[in-house]
């Protein structure tokens, strides 16, 4: 890749991958090509490949240097951001896969302990033309601890998922209960939230206590522009539902590609959000983590307030009950929405914090990342109840991450998004839902 | 229509429908709906619970109560639109319970909506031959080849077109079926209801919203229904086409069928002024209240009209 | 300086391009689905993947010849509409349309895993699988053509194929929709409980319309690889908008318009794209790098169809009459 040698680290500045991009151009003109496509290197140019992936502890880790050798050819690529490698060899036989542990993140190196060069692999291309090596690293750490603990690892892991999820999950339900809204383009409020974030506590350097409260009031902003400016003229003009739901996922797809433009294809860090954050020495838990699930509590206990003993919150669950009945006794409905697109945009943009915290990592396309499993929260509670959403949420989250043990983790959202088709099976109307009237 | 109307120019009606003294659940001479325990809730709401119900073959039978009484509701349940909690039904003496729909339908039930469903966006005629029974045409191994179901189609048609006509609908054939109003609607939706030529038509509120201009061809419609050997069951608010058209009243309130018998005896019968006035004593539905007492009010006046 | 020549005859290649008529297909079968039926399929991607994987699986690990790897495709995709169906076809609209989307990306992760990467390859995707089809090329080697649109034997066997599957798909669409069964269709778009109580199976008529339109878009996930390798990248909820994109654009409930509106689609995209990036070259958007350029596409797309369902809700084709009733 050109711009390998001028790699500029991952704190500072948003990275635009020049190279990759040019190549995925080179292919927009004919196809849809996916951005986060693997990174490649002279797969055209020659017949056999080799290709892998790197994790770290089930995560991808992106920008790993790998060196293959052998039949007398060198050549070196880097991981994309899926963790995702592929090269293309001139002939078959044996090739050295070498991993360059200068690339991988600070104080992490490739352990086997029966291999005195781990972060070496010999491969061997063959009949198929293709061989894949894989670096999982951190896999051999984690037979260490015993079962019992990745357990609770995972379950830790998963209250913490889930927690960030419903704070997006309320908002999308609530949404949707008072203006009957499926907003696919609620993804986007939450990427917001995180990409704010970025753009006060690393790029103008505000500290990191201030710029997190600047992002949510952005939000919250975010949030009523998006009523004021289109959903709210497009209610008075009567629009039907669903093609409000098309238009929602116009705006996701042009909002999306909006803060493409603007910070890149590439993933940059939050303060405090990889490296030592500061385990407390307990199930792998960092003081990040604890934070997040403590900020998700306080937040949730405070809508759940909200929404049962204030006033306006009362009216909002009159209006997601029956909008035409609390119109109906005086309730100001559209006063009552823009609330809850100020409190959606607010909860969605800490959402998005929490989840870059969670990745790690601020990119364009986070929250969208998320949305399927949103909505499979939302759905699973029930579409239009705050308090489903919660559980759906939980229920999600605890299920994406427990479900690890057992499954490999790329197929981790395979899981969540099986158990929302099942649940509506048995029980269409959600776990809290209720049935709809007919007649 | 002259025939269905009496010297008087009152309709005529059917007599003799029941066994014994006219009570909740008492029996029919010839039956074509009889429900057992019929039950559904909503949350801790009992929103229709009936014991014992038969609706008379051939006959007009009106099923009245005050709003939420669970009129809609028992629809939906006897036409398979909603499963009850307990209970079973049998139409034409055949079981029905947990049929389907689209099935009870197929049998010759059809029923309208409380919220008129017109098809928008299909137009008048094309509603019109949606309702026709058995259309070969309708399989998708034979949709494509136009040969097999032109004849039938074109007999459809001719169906259709009579039945406009009668409900003065020909004009607006070509017309989208949003394009019509409220009236028409219902208009369009029961002459749709009858291209399946049912043996029991159901009806939910076919007055609602009609202009009183067409309320009286709407009358004679429903009574052309019973000279033509269908049996219609209806739910009506308006009370003057209850006493004109219905040759039984079946009355509900809080779920449960509270009186039945012909109409005159039923209008005088304490429980059903209970029934209406009792189910909103401890509402607070501000001027409910007076839309009810005006509805005993016109039944006053109308036992007042034809004792004179 | 801005090659004008160029840009033209690139944007006129795709008048006919064989990407385009995987669109217009897919567009047609969830014309089907959505402008017909009112099924809120937000999968199509995926019956597009089933497509495309079931050709080269078929072709490359079972050795199927050329018809058997079209027919397990096509079977692939039923078997997806009945596992779809099934479930959500008695519920609300939107729930069909969170499952269909669920569905679309597990069935993109399942491929993307590297589980399976011996049948799947994985992200690499797959290729090799041409052979057969270009085998059968009645064309004798050679390029041919004019004007912009110059292609050698294989290229124009692909459009012939890709177009011929459009065509006919559209005839049987129309005579479809002008038979009784397309009444019962549109019928359930506008309210399904009233045809269910006219004694019309809606769950039954819901499913063959899945049935049909996966169909379609299965074909066209064929037709989409031809002239280029299997990605799995290629299949995410994207295409599926871009899918909704052209069809609002052409029209949702009629026949010629997901064709006519792949066409335009492709046509200004392409057009779009090459001025942006030779503007960008020419130094004429100094505010914009190429990178930029790339996403704006993007940008219009979920633009524009906001701006079609918000001012032009019938589309091109649409019936005009139509408009004062479409809610
Ligand atoms: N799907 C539902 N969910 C919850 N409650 C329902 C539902 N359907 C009906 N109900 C309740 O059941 C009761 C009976 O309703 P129903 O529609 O049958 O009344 P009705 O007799 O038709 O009234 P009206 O004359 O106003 O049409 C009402 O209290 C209503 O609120
Ligand atoms: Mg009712």
């Amino acid at each position: 890749m050109a711009n390998a040698a001028s790699r500029p680290r991952a704190r500072r500045a948003p990275r635009v991958i020049a190279g990759l991009f040019a190549s995925a151009l080179a292919a927009l003109s004919l196809s849809m090509a996916s951005p986060a496509m693997a990174d490649e290197v002279a797969l055209d140019e020659y017949d056999f490949r080799i290709f892998g992936i790197v994790e770290l502890a089930d995560e991808p880790i992106e920008d790993v240097r790998l060196v293959i050798t052998g039949n007398g050819y060198e050549v070196d690529v880097e991981t994309d951001a899926e963790g995702r490698w592929a090269v293309g060899v001139p002939e078959k036989g044996d090739y050295d896969v070498t991993l360059d542990e200068d690339t991988l993140p600070e104080g992490i190196a490739v352990i086997d302990e029966e291999d005195e060069t781990p972060n070496v692999r010999e491969v061997t291309v063959g009949q198929s033309g293709s061989t894949v090596a894989n670096f999982f690293i951190g896999q051999g750490e984690r037979n260490t601890t015993s079962y019992l603990d990745q357990v609770l690892d995972r379950i830790f892991n998963g209250l913490n998922f889930g927690l960030l999820l419903a704070l997006a999950a309320i908002g999308l339900s609530l949404i949707f209960g008072t203006t009957g809204l499926s907003n696919f383009a609620h993804a986007e409020l939450v990427t917001f939230g995180g990409l704010m974030t970025l753009l006060f506590g690393v790029f103008l350097d505000v500290p990191i206590w201030l710029a997190i409260p600047i992002a949510l009031v952005l939000s919250a902003g975010f949030g009523w522009l998006n009523d004021a400016a289109l959903w709210k003229p497009l209610r008075k003009k009567g629009v039907g539902l669903i093609p409000l739901m098309i238009v929602s996922i116009g705006l996701s797809l042009a909002v999306r590609y909006v803060f493409q433009y603007f910070i890149g294809g590439g993933t940059s860090q939050l303060p405090g959000a990889t490296g030592s954050g500061g385990s407390i020495g307990f199930f792998g838990l960092t003081w990040i983590d604890v934070g997040s699930m403590a900020l998700s509590v306080v937040v949730l206990v405070g809508v759940a307030y909200f929404l049962l003993r204030t006033r306006i919150g009362k009216a909002t669950r009159a209006v997601s009950d029956n909008p035409a009945l609390a119109a109906a006794s005086g309730i100001d409905v559209d006063r009552v929405i823009r609330i809850v697109w100020v409190m959606s945009g607010a909860l969605a943009g800490l959402s998005g914090i929490l989840w870059a915290y969670f990745r790690p990592g601020v990119s364009w396309d986070m929250g969208f990342q998320i949305l399927l499993l949103t909505f499979a929260a939302v759905t699973l509670g029930g579409l239009g109840t705050a308090f489903g959403a919660l559980v759906g949420s939980l229920v999600v989250g605890m299920f994406v991450e427990v479900s690890t043990l057992w499954i490999p983790s790329d197929m981790k959202y395979v899981g969540a998004l099986v158990i929302l088709i099942i649940v509506l099976l048995i029980r269409p109307q959600g776990i809290l839902g209720r049935k709809e009237r007919i007649g | 229509m002259s025939s269905s109307v009496g010297a008087q120019g009152a309709p005529i009606k059917s007599t003799g429908l029941h066994i014994g003294e006219p009570a909740p659940g008492v029996k029919k001479v010839d039956p074509i709906i009889v429900a057992d325990g019929i039950t559904r809730q909503f949350g801790g709401l009992m929103a229709v619970d009936v014991e014992h119900l038969e609706i008379p073959r051939g006959a007009i039978t009106a099923l009245i109560g005050p709003n939420g009484a669970g009129k809609t509701t028992l629809f939906n349940l006897l036409t398979g639109f909603d499963k009850p909690d307990s209970g079973t039904w049998t139409f034409d003496g055949e079981s029905i319970s947990g049929v389907p729909a689209f099935r009870v339908a197929r049998k010759g039930q059809v029923r309208t909506f409380q919220l008129t469903k017109a098809l928008g966006l299909l137009t008048v005629l094309d509603n019109m031959k949606l309702g026709a029974k058995g259309q070969s045409g309708e399989s998708l191994s034979r949709a494509v080849f136009p040969w097999f179901w032109k004849k039938e189609e074109e007999a459809i048609e001719a169906r259709a077109m009579e039945l406009l006509a009668r409900f003065k609908l020909d004009a607006k054939k070509d017309d989208y079926a949003a394009s019509l109003s409220g009236g028409q609607r219902k208009l369009l939706e029961m002459a749709r209801a009858l291209m399946s030529e049912p043996t029991l038509v159901m009806l939910d509120e076919p007055m609602a919203g009609v202009n009183p201009a067409l309320t009286q061809s709407l009358l004679d419609h429903i009574l052309n229904l019973k000279i033509e050997g269908m049996t219609v069951l209806f739910v009506e608010h308006d009370m003057h086409m209850v006493r004109h058209i219905a040759d039984w009243v079946v009355v509900m309130a809080e779920g449960k069928v509270v009186a039945e018998g012909d109409p005159h005896e039923v209008m005088a019968n304490p429980a059903v002024i209970d029934a209406y006035l009792g189910s909103h004593h401890d509402q607070d539905l501000g001027d409910l209240d007076t839309a009810v007492v005006e509805a005993i009010k016109e039944l006053a006046d109308d036992d007042a009209d034809d004792k004179q | 300086m801005i090659d004008w020549l160029l840009l033209l005859s690139n944007a006129a290649q795709e008048i006919i391009s064989p990407t385009t008529a995987a669109y217009a297909l897919a567009a047609l079968g969830l014309a089907i689905h959505f402008g017909f039926t009112g099924l809120l399929n937000f999968g199509q991607a995926g019956f597009m993947a089933l497509g495309a994987y079931g050709f080269a699986i078929a072709t490359l690990t079972f050795g199927l010849p050329v018809w058997g790897a079209i027919l397990f495709g096509i079977a692939a995709s039923i078997v997806f509409a009945l596992i779809l169906g099934v479930p959500t076809l008695r519920l609300r609209a939107d729930y069909l349309a969170i499952v269909t989307i669920a569905a679309a990306e597990i069935l993109r992760l399942l491929l993307t895993t590297n589980q399976f990467e011996p049948v799947t390859g994985s992200a690499n995707g797959l290729q090799g699988y041409k052979g057969g089809f270009a085998a059968l090329n009645p064309i004798p080697d050679g390029q041919y053509g004019f004007g912009p649109w110059v292609y050698n034997a294989y290229d124009w066997w692909v459009r012939l194929f890709g177009w011929t599957l459009v065509v006919l798909a559209a005839l049987i669409t129309w005579r479809l929709m002008k038979s009784p069964w397309g009444r019962v269709i549109k019928g359930i778009r506008e309210d399904e409980d009233a045809v269910r109580a006219l004694g019309k199976n809606v769950y039954f008529y819901k499913m063959q319309s899945l049935v049909i339109g996966g169909v379609f878009g299965s074909l066209a996930g064929m037709i989409f690889i031809l002239p280029r390798a299997v990605v799995p990248s290629n299949y995410q909820t994207s295409l599926t908008f871009f899918i909704y994109a052209i069809l609002l654009l052409g029209g949702a409930a009629t026949v010629l318009g997901p064709i006519v509106g792949s066409v335009i689609f492709w046509v200004l995209l392409s057009f779009f794209s090459g001025f942006v990036a030779r503007a960008v070259e020419a130094g004429w958007l100094p505010f914009m790098s190429s990178v930029q350029a790339g996403q704006l596409r993007f940008i219009l797309v979920g633009a524009a169809i906001m701006l079609i369902v918000i001012y032009r809700p019938q589309g091109i084709f649409g019936n005009k009459k139509e408009l004062a009733f479409v809610k």
